[in-house]
């Protein structure tokens, strides 16, 4: 990281720090904003925010690793989730999950070289009665199918 | 489904904002817990504690400080219910946060949403926004004196242990989502060490209906020991999948008949968590007495292998065991692996029996609720289905 970005991190998790106060029970939401944001939490931004909130960065990264939908890895700048919990299996998961791979070049779990996709598969997103279910960043994706899923990552490129 | 075309009896039944609010505060405290234990209803998030009970525990805490928070971290496999509630009736889940503010207290609310309703939050927001400038939040809410009440949202981040209450709280504390020892319970030692009631969304919105219509009213409907009605997200393969209000203590047959479900095999009642009735059981009735559920229901059709939907429940709980108690952590791995085995045709009997014993140390040796229930679908699919996983073809019949 260079040292003006460096600086730039800080003074965004300073602001952050303030938005949400300097407590243990603000982490959560700060790492969320800075994921949302970058894509991942960084090494750098990790250490500052645990020395804004006082805590261990051991403790920081403890809890980044806990949770699936933040990382220290820098993911794609969209993220296509597909659920691969039971009424979306029954619903023809395998075959979208195929359709996606086989357009973006990349299997579940990677990210695309250009850092433009990162494929995941999550459990259970509460879209039983209309799947197969897909998450793109923020936002939901009843009912595809390979080709619609298709259609879609050529729309969110 | 659209919301014009939801029926039901009890939480589907009509309600303008803010009107069991303004019936609340001219009320006492003790009234309001009355009229709740009068309706007996009980946790809609599948466990099942009464909710007054909790509240008045909670109301009977000495501190100043108290939280309300309302969990809506529905992960359980099959349940879409608070997605449904939250997006289409926010009024009657907000006002029932607001009551139970006035009876227990507190003056902070929180909805802990999870993570994939992230693109519900906004419109949450707003919503609140709105209550505020109706001073159904805030200071004096509607010109009360002294009560003062709000609500902030707090996302999840994707963890299905977040929905055990006392791992939600060490979520909301900035922790891992680790579920607690209890005791010390969270109404007395919840939320940043103060008394605290975790309560799942449908309670909530149930709550709202029974002040208005009475807790008699309420306990018409349902069982016995099962009163009012319940939310069931109802999936898989059936002609009309969605949310249906029904009583408790309907049969799982009429249930069947109503979304349109043919050729049944099998029933998932309770997700991945729950348990799986085979055909031979379908007069069995759904109440907290008989096969109980926090909302889903699974249906499975002839075609279905059962050995491939619990390798599939047993794959969630892996991923999603938190990892701190050794029962859960490692007896799901166990079991996950048993299924595999059996998939290869690589067993024997006596070890799929040990298997179902651990099954059943998980139930009583785990730390939280998701070690203790995630042997059921094991457990229950091996032994109403071994004829078709074990004694017919391996299990590889269906599709």
């Amino acid at each position: 990281m260079l040292v003006l970005e460096k600086n730039a991190m800080t003074v965004e998790i300073e602001k952050l720090v303030e938005k949400y106060g300097d407590e243990r029970a603000s982490l959560l939401p700060i790492l969320q904003e800075i994921q949302q944001k970058h894509k991942h939490i960084p090494d750098y931004a990790q250490q500052e925010v645990a020395r804004l909130l006082d805590i261990h960065p051991v403790e920081v990264y403890s809890v980044i690793s806990f949770y699936s939908f933040l990382n220290t890895e820098l993911k794609g700048r969209t993220i296509v989730r597909l659920c691969q919990t039971i009424t979306c299996d029954m619903a023809g998961k395998h075959a979208v999950a195929k359709a996606i791979e086989r357009e973006l070049g990349i299997n579940f779990g990677e990210t695309t070289a250009d850092k433009k996709f990162s494929l995941e598969y999550v459990n259970c997103l509460g879209m039983c009665d209309q799947g197969p279910a897909l998450l793109i960043n923020e936002r939901v994706y009843p009912k595809v199918n390979p080709e619609k899923a298709v259609q879609i990552l050529n729309e969110v490129k | 489904m659209e919301k014009k075309n939801r029926k039901g009896e009890v939480l589907f039944s009509g309600y303008k904002r803010g009107e069991s609010i303004k019936k609340t505060i001219s009320t006492s405290r003790e009234d309001i817990l009355f009229e709740i234990r009068e309706s007996k209803l009980k946790g809609r998030g599948g466990a099942g504690f009464p909710t007054a009970t909790k509240w008045t525990l909670v109301s009977a805490a000495a501190s100043e400080e108290k939280y309300i928070i309302c969990n809506a971290d529905e992960g359980e496999p099959g349940t879409f219910k608070d997605r449904v509630l939250l997006l289409e009736y926010p009024e009657l889940v907000f006002d029932g946060m607001v009551i139970a503010g006035y009876v227990i207290g507190a003056k902070n609310g929180i909805l802990y949403l999870r993570g994939e309703y992230e693109y519900m939050k906004n419109s949450l927001e707003e919503y609140l926004d709105v209550m505020r400038k109706d001073n159904l939040l805030g200071k004096n809410i509607l010109g009360k004196n002294g009560f003062d009440f709000d609500i902030i949202i707090r996302m999840g981040s994707g963890a299905y242990v977040c929905g055990e209450e006392t791992a939600l709280i060490e979520s909301l504390e900035g922790n891992r989502g680790e579920a607690r020892n209890r005791p010390p319970f969270p109404v007395t030692t919840g939320f940043l060490g103060k008394p605290t009631t975790v309560n799942n969304v449908e309670t909530l919105a149930s709550v709202t209906q029974i002040i208005m219509k009475g807790g008699e009213w309420f306990r018409i409907h349902g069982t016995d020991k099962s009163t009012g009605s319940k939310l069931f997200s109802v999936s898989g393969d059936c002609d009309n999948p969605g949310v249906y209000e029904l009583p408790w203590g309907t049969k799982i047959s009429e249930l069947l008949k109503l979304v349109g479900a043919k050729n049944t095999k099998a029933v998932q009642v309770g997700g991945a968590s729950g348990i799986c009735i085979p055909k031979s059981q379908f007069d069995r009735t759904l109440a907290y007495e008989d096969a109980t559920t926090g909302g889903s229901i699974i249906i499975f059709n002839e075609n279905r292998n059962m050995l491939k939907v619990l390798k599939n429940f047993m794959e969630f709980f892996v991923e999603e065991s938190c990892g701190q108690c050794t029962p859960c952590r490692i007896g799901n791995v166990k079991l996950l692996e048993g299924v595999k085995m059996i998939e290869n045709d690589d067993y024997t009997f006596s070890y799929i029996n040990q298997l179902k014993d651990l099954g059943r140390t998980m139930q009583v040796s785990s730390k939280c609720g998701l070690g203790q229930s995630s042997p059921n679908s094991f457990i229950s699919i091996i032994e109403n289905f071994k004829e078709e996983i074990l004694n017919g073809n391996g299990g590889h019949n269906g599709k």
